[in-house]
């Protein structure tokens, strides 16, 4: 596909495909267009030229059994300050399945902020913001995930929390594309997309 | 299991509710200023009780338009910034339900909150006791109108740093007709005749404008996401 920016040609021609199981890794300096290949690809963004498919479908065609399959961590972590964390996750993942308070509280159990689930995010560090996004991300429960800088602002505790939530999300048969600047720290196969 | 479109709206609206209510400075603002302007009227015009109800319907319909105008550009604006917006979108649901709860949930924090403290503005105003019930009638279409109007106007400005001023140059010339018209109900209630006319107009454009500017709206939000 080819995405161009005003007049700036951003994505130059990026071809890959991934598979269940999968792991894709993109790198590439800042301005690369790293984040613009992820709107691209959850359909925010339309490419000048090429295309998306999911399922040998174009997503164009049919957007919405797409965009339930899939789960997208941008740079802001989508949470609103004034509501507490479980008050977000219910809306946030109450918009793509329903589900019960148990499984959100076992989510942010999984991300270890399980003790900040009634607290106003407002009163959330950066990093605990960051894992209540992927706690959003764990319970969607889609197919497909998309995280941008996923590791941003993440102790290292928060890092290998991440990976390990990672692997086993590709080794239950899970897509995942990860846009970060330093190495994934996963024991497992993993492709390498290089944008720059 | 799926989640239905019902269910998205529900959820959209208490959230939006929720919100509101832990941010009350923003609830109470538009009804300060509401209640402020139209008072500023009897004090600013000389003691004549015939001119004030002559002023009554235009003064207290301009104020109310502006008041709703206030707090549109946060419609959209909060989501845009800190990224739920883009969720919204990928949340897979028509991006047409979700438009439709938070204009909704917009209109019972501004308009329906304004059609509260506007019996009392009315009193400030000279309006006669008889009147109020064609005044709330055409204040109630008429704000409501004005939330989707807003919805457009707010769609559109919402990758805009500055997008307040922007948002009533779009909105108030398509609010034109009704102040024309809910001045113009609440101005023969105060003089006895029969309002009906005009009422029925108002539930027009307020039946248009809330089946049509949803999708405009959803449109302009996709746009600038873009």
């Amino acid at each position: 596909m080819h995405v161009w920016r005003g007049d700036r040609h951003v994505l130059k021609g990026v071809s890959f495909e991934l598979g269940s199981g999968e792991l894709l890794h993109v790198t590439g300096p800042n301005g690369s267009g790293k984040t613009t290949l992820l709107r691209v690809l959850t359909g925010l963004l339309r490419p000048e030229q090429g295309r998306i498919a999911w399922h040998g479908e174009e997503i164009a065609a049919a957007p919405s059994d797409y965009q339930r399959a899939l789960a997208y961590a941008s740079h802001e972590p989508a949470l609103k300050s004034d509501l507490s964390a479980l008050e977000n996750l219910r809306f946030l993942v109450g918009l793509k399945r329903r589900l019960s308070t148990a499984e959100l509280t076992a989510a942010l159990q999984r991300t270890g902020v399980a003790h900040c689930a009634d607290l106003p995010v407002r009163v959330l560090s950066a990093g605990q913001r960051r894992r209540v996004a992927m706690a959003r991300v764990l319970a969607v429960q889609a197919k497909l995930w998309l995280l941008d800088e996923p590791y941003t602002n993440l102790d290292v505790a928060g890092t290998e929390l991440l990976s390990s939530l990672l692997q086993s999300h590709v080794a239950a048969g899970g897509m995942a594309l990860v846009v970060a600047h330093h190495e994934l720290n996963v024991e497992m196969a993993r492709r390498r997309l290089d944008l720059a | 299991m799926p989640v239905s479109a019902w269910d998205v709206f529900l959820l959209v609206l208490r959230r939006e509710l929720t919100l509101s209510f832990r941010r009350p400075d923003q609830l109470v603002q538009p009804l300060v200023f509401f209640v402020i302007v139209t008072t500023l009227f009897p004090l600013g015009l000389s003691v004549q009780l015939s001119l004030l109800r002559e002023m009554a319907p235009a003064v207290l319909w301009v104020a109310a338009l502006l008041a709703s105008l206030l707090s549109l550009d946060a419609l959209f604006k909060s989501d845009a910034e800190d990224g739920t917006l883009e969720q919204l979108v990928l949340s897979g649901q028509g991006l047409y339900v979700i438009v439709v709860a938070k204009t909704l949930a917009h209109w019972l924090v501004s308009g329906a909150a304004l059609l509260l403290v506007s019996p009392l503005v009315a009193t400030a105003l000279a309006i006669p006791l008889a009147a109020f019930p064609t005044m709330l009638l055409s204040l109630s279409l008429g704000t409501l109108t004005l939330s989707w109007l807003g919805a457009i106007g707010a769609g559109l400005t919402v990758g805009l740093k500055r997008g307040n001023v922007l948002i009533s140059l779009i909105v108030l010339p398509l609010a034109m007709p009704l102040l024309i018209f809910g001045a113009g109900a609440t101005d023969r209630a105060i003089a006895g005749t029969s309002a009906l006319g005009a009422c029925y107009l108002l539930a027009a454009l307020c039946v248009l404008t809330c089946t049509l500017a949803p999708f405009a709206a959803a449109a302009a939000l996709e746009v600038t996401l873009e």
